[in-house]
C-alpha cells in the first residue's frame, strides 16, 4: 500500500485558470499538439543549410511541412500572435525571428500593438505594470 | 567529502551573451547590468569561494529538447556539452565540461530518492546555460570549473510544482554529500525574474513580486514553495514560471542562508533580473559591500 498524496490539484481548475490571464496563452498540452508541426518547422531552423532554403524561398520550404494554411501565412506575415494562436511556442518561435536576426524584444514588442521604440520605451520605464491584467473575471 | 557550498542565481537571457558577443557590455543599457555583476565576479574568483563543480540548473529553450522528448527533470551526465546553435550559430564559447562521475552519481541517488530523472549522455546546451556561465566567469577559454547542467521543463506545461523543485534541492543536496570526493559544489538557479515574452501581455514586470520572491526564498522558502503556478503566472509574468528553478538551488542549501549578494535590475531586454550568492549559514562567508545592488530606470526615478 503505498501513501496517500495529502490533496491533490484538479486538472480541470488547474487549466480552465490560465485561460483567465489576459494577453496570455500558456503553452498547455492542447497547443502543442496543435502547435506540433509549427513548432518542428521552427526547430529545423536551427540548420544553417535550412535557414538557407527557408530564406531563399520561404513558401516552398513551409509547403514541405504538414501546416495549415493559417499557420503557413502566420509565418510568412511574421505574425507572431497567430502563430502563438496555431499552437506556437515563443521559444520554438526564437528559431524563426534568429533566423531574421531579430531579438527577443524585437519579436515581444511585435505582439503588443506597440512600435518597437513605444515598447522598448515601456521597458526602460519600468515595464508593463500587472496592474489591472491579472485577471479577466476579477478585473485586477 | 563533497559538499555544497554556495548557491547562485541569474538571468540567462539571450541578449546578455549577445551584448558580450558585440562588446556592448560598458554602453549605458548594459554597463549597469554588468557593473552588478562584477561583485559576483570577484567573488568566485576567490580560491576559496571557486567551486569544483557548479550544477547548473536552467530550463532548455527548445534547443535540445524538441517537441518529441520533454523530461521534466533532466541531468546532464557526458563528459562534454557543445553550445547550440539556436538559429544565429552556436554561441561562440568553450564547450561545458561535465564530471560524469559526480553527475551519475547524483543521477542514482536522486532516482532512490523518488526523483525519476532522465539521463543525458549527449546533448548540447543553450543559452540557458551558457549565458549564466559567461555572466558569472567572463569570457576565458575554458570553464574554470566543470559543470553539470540540469534542464528542467518550465515549457510545456505543467512544468514541476515549486515544491517539487524544493524537495529536488534538498535531495541534491543529500546526493552531493554521499559523493566521496573532496568537491566543492555551487547549485545555480537560472532564469527569471519576472518577464512575458508573448502576446499582448507581453513586456510585463513585477517588482514589488520579484523583491518579495527573493525576500521568501532567503527567509522562508518553505512557504515560498507552495505557490502555485497560476500566482507566478499571473505576477510575474508567462515566462516568470522560471523561477520555479530557484526553488531547486535554495532547497539544496539547507534551512538557514545567508544572503551574501543581491543585484536587481530593470530591465535587461525583456525581463527583471535578478543575481544571488547565497551560502549556507554555517559555513558562510562575509556579506559582500554593498550587500544589495538595486539599479535600473524605475529606481532611478523613485
Amino acid at each position: 500500500m503505498t501513501d496517500k498524496k495529502k490533496e491533490r490539484i484538479n486538472i480541470h481548475e488547474y487549466l480552465a485558470e490560465f485561460e483567465d490571464i489576459p494577453g496570455t496563452r500558456v503553452f498547455t498540452a492542447q497547443r502543442a499538439r496543435k502547435g506540433y508541426w509549427l513548432n518542428q518547422f521552427a526547430m529545423s531552423l536551427m540548420k544553417e543549410e535550412n535557414r538557407q532554403r527557408f530564406l531563399a524561398d520561404e513558401r516552398a520550404y513551409l509547403d514541405e511541412w504538414d501546416l495549415s494554411e493559417e499557420a503557413k501565412q502566420a509565418v510568412l506575415d511574421r505574425d507572431y500572435n497567430r502563430m502563438i494562436d496555431c499552437g506556437g511556442n515563443i521559444y520554438f518561435l526564437s528559431k524563426l525571428f534568429s533566423t531574421d536576426k531579430k531579438s527577443f524584444q524585437f519579436a515581444a514588442g511585435s505582439m503588443t500593438g506597440m512600435t518597437q521604440e513605444e515598447y522598448a520605451e515601456m521597458m526602460l520605464k519600468g515595464g508593463r505594470s500587472p496592474e489591472g491584467v491579472r485577471s479577466i473575471k476579477e478585473g485586477r | 567529502m563533497a559538499r555544497i557550498t554556495a548557491g547562485i542565481t541569474s538571468s540567462h537571457i539571450p541578449a546578455l551573451g549577445a551584448a558580450i558577443q558585440t562588446g556592448k557590455t560598458g554602453d549605458d543599457y548594459w554597463g549597469p547590468v554588468f557593473r552588478g555583476y562584477e561583485p559576483i565576479k570577484q567573488w568566485i574568483a576567490r580560491p576559496e569561494n571557486m567551486p569544483d563543480v557548479v550544477i547548473l540548473v536552467y530550463n532548455d529553450h527548445a534547443s535540445a529538447f524538441d517537441m518529441n522528448i520533454i523530461p521534466t527533470f533532466a541531468i546532464g551526465c557526458a563528459e562534454r556539452f557543445k553550445p547550440a546553435d539556436e538559429g544565429w550559430g552556436p554561441r561562440p564559447v568553450p564547450d561545458v565540461i561535465g564530471h560524469p562521475d559526480l553527475a551519475w552519481h547524483i543521477a542514482q541517488s536522486l532516482i532512490l530518492d523518488d526523483f525519476d530523472m532522465t539521463i543525458m549522455n549527449a546533448m548540447d546546451v543553450d543559452h540557458g546555460c551558457t549565458v549564466p556561465l559567461s555572466m558569472i566567469f567572463g569570457e576565458p577559454s575554458e570553464w574554470p570549473c566543470k559543470v553539470i547542467p540540469m534542464p528542467v521543463n518550465v515549457v510545456t506545461y505543467p512544468p514541476p510544482s515549486g515544491r517539487r523543485c524544493f524537495a529536488l534541492g534538498d535531495s541534491i543536496k543529500a546526493a552531493v554529500e554521499s559523493f566521496p570526493e573532496d568537491l566543492k559544489v555551487h547549485v545555480w538557479g537560472t532564469g527569471g525574474m519576472s518577464h512575458q515574452l508573448q502576446g499582448p501581455r507581453a513586456g510585463l514586470i513585477n517588482k514589488e513580486f520579484d523583491l518579495n520572491f527573493i525576500d521568501r526564498l532567503i527567509n522562508d522558502p518553505e512557504e515560498l514553495s507552495k505557490m502555485p503556478h497560476i500566482e507566478y503566472l499571473r505576477e510575474s509574468g508567462s515566462e516568470g514560471i522560471e523561477l520555479v528553478m530557484w526553488l531547486i538551488m535554495r532547497g539544496a542549501l539547507g534551512d538557514k542562508v545567508r544572503d551574501l549578494y543581491t543585484f536587481y535590475h530593470i530591465p535587461a531586454s525583456n525581463t527583471a533580473l535578478g543575481a544571488l550568492i547565497l551560502q549556507p549559514e554555517e559555513i558562510a562567508g562575509p556579506p559582500l559591500e554593498p550587500r544589495k545592488v538595486l539599479s535600473g530606470a524605475s529606481f532611478a526615478e523613485a
